[in-house]
């Protein structure tokens, strides 16, 4: 619709894709319009407008003639009419950015820019890439779903709970890198985490009656609501137990569980609820000593028939080891060490330099925390895992 | 992290400073292709050439905290880093195998050079809460 008025596929989209960011900023707090779609073909093409003014002016400025785009790929009328139509809808626009074709750094490049409407600079920052690289990934994402052949539309209704899936994993992806990057060493980069939630936000008003969608938001509030204590003045890790928990968030820690009690009993029941479930027990215990750990270990149980990781299968020897003491949870990892998915694995040998600490034994402690430390790619997890090995060897 | 690091022992090929002009452009022209082939599979985060071991400067810092230089060469220096990648990407094996494509660099009469090139990841994997 909008590139008929202006010929112009590549202006047209950036003007949709602007306007999808003013709804996902705008229909969370003043509600949906009546008429959604006249409301973003409107918005859209003010913003057109607004480019195409200052296209011109640039043009002028360096006196280049700037070469359109050309029109051919949109040659089949009735393709382009169903194409457009569909794309007013954000929800179809995040199913097509997290398309399971496209690899998990192309999804979260593409659902970043074309939805959450961050500028490829912005984007190149975040994950400290050069900008033209980060150009490139998007470009890729783009071609790779042209080449696809992915139609611009709903998933069929069997193919839309895998579907939806791709879309939490990846904002789920963007929500864990939120606490990974801002110039290496350092924990928490706020932007991403922020971002994740504002999309899990917008998802969850798009469809509020889908218990996973709500469960991801409530996951993503009642851990972001931990992170102003999550390191010290020095940026160092501080374990969950060791946390000062005046300075959790107290209002994203009510906000995350009321999503989660209403979405629980409301089902299907699915991995993103259970976590979200987890943090939340954890985010109530006014101190680490009164944490619930057999509703943990139950929750954890839950969860290792739902997913099948064997991460989740290690978390669950560790909440067993707080229940039942520290030989149950070693005599659980034992039979974990088999599994080849965890075999050399950073966390199992942190799981099981816990849990020798709890049990007293000390030197064996220390070696598996040196063991994990050598084994992680995290630089603060390191810092973390060096210095456990070190208290308990000065003993 | 793709290091480029050489040793005596590792550099079974002469010294570029001993190629053919027209050899040292087409290794030139590859390292750029490389360059920019990473760029367009938006994988590049960083690359840099660096200077040669005559260059290379040792500093320590001295009583005063100022700074104290040793001048080179260093003879005693075995292992010597020309030049390094730091890629984004999918798997370690992709790692790999762009690690591979810089091994086969080519050397005197065109031949793939074969250098040995180190991967080490980057710690920039997220924290796990513990």
């Amino acid at each position: 619709m909008l590139t008929r008025r202006s010929g112009d596929f590549a202006a047209a989209e950036d003007a949709v894709q602007e306007a999808l960011l003013a709804a996902f900023g705008q229909w969370p707090a003043d509600g949906v319009p009546d008429n959604p779609r006249g409301w973003l073909i409107q918005v859209a093409h003010r913003r057109l407008v607004e480019q195409i003014r200052a296209e011109q002016a640039r043009r002028r400025r360096e006196d280049v003639v700037a070469r359109r785009e050309p029109v051919d790929r949109l040659a089949a009328p009735a393709a382009d009419e169903e194409m457009l139509a569909d794309r007013d809808d954000p929800l179809v626009l995040l199913f097509l950015c997290c398309h399971p074709a496209l690899s998990p750094a192309s999804a979260i490049a593409l659902t970043l820019r074309a939805v959450g409407g961050l500028t490829t600079a912005e984007i190149a920052r975040a994950f400290m890439v050069p900008e033209a690289t980060m150009a490139q990934r998007i470009s890729r994402a783009k071609q790779r779903i042209k080449t696809s052949g992915i139609p611009f539309r709903q998933p069929d209704a069997e193919d839309r709970v895998r579907r939806l899936g791709a879309v939490l994993h990846v904002l789920y992806l963007i929500f864990n890198e939120g606490h990974t990057r801002s110039a290496g060493p350092h924990l928490r980069q706020v932007e991403l985490s922020t971002e994740a939630i504002r999309l899990a936000r917008a998802l969850h008003t798009l469809l509020p009656g889908d218990s996973e969608v709500t469960g991801l938001l409530a996951l993503m509030l009642l851990t972001e609501a931990r992170s102003p204590a999550r390191t010290g003045p020095g940026g160092e890790l501080i374990s969950l137990a060791d946390q000062d928990r005046r300075l959790w968030d107290a209002a994203a820690i009510s906000e995350g569980i009321a999503l989660v009690t209403h979405a629980l009993p409301r089902g299907p029941v699915g991995q993103y609820q259970v976590q979200a479930a987890i943090a939340a027990l954890h985010d109530e215990a006014p101190t680490a000593d009164e944490t619930d750990w057999p509703q943990i270990l139950a929750l954890y149980g839950v969860l290792e028939r739902i997913t099948d990781s064997p991460v989740v299968a290690l978390n669950r020897a560790v909440a067993a080891a707080m229940v039942h003491g520290p030989a149950a949870g070693l005599e659980a990892l034992a039979t974990l060490a088999d599994d080849p998915r965890l075999a050399g694995h950073h966390r199992l040998f942190a799981a099981r330099a816990h849990l020798l600490e709890m049990a007293g034994d000390r030197p064996a402690a220390a070696e598996a925390y040196r063991a994990a430390a050598g084994r992680t790619t995290s630089l603060p997890e390191r810092h973390y895992l060096v210095l456990r090995a070190a208290r308990l060897a000065a003993g | 992290m793709l290091l480029m690091q050489f040793s005596a022992a590792t550099a079974d090929f002469p010294e570029i400073g001993t190629w053919q002009p027209e050899e040292i452009r087409a290794h030139i022209e590859f390292m750029r292709d490389t360059n920019d082939k990473l760029t367009a599979t938006g994988e590049l985060v960083e690359g840099q050439g660096l200077a040669g071991p005559d260059q290379v400067r040792i500093v320590r810092a001295g009583a005063d905290g100022g700074p104290v230089v040793t001048e080179g060469p260093f003879p005693e220096t075995k292992e010597f880093l020309a030049g390094y990648w730091i890629v984004d990407c999918e798997t370690p094996q992709r790692a790999v195998e762009i690690a591979a494509g810089v091994s086969a660099a080519p050397g005197p009469g065109g031949r793939p050079l074969n250098m040995p090139i180190e991967v080490r990841p980057v710690m920039s994997a997220p924290p796990v809460e513990v």
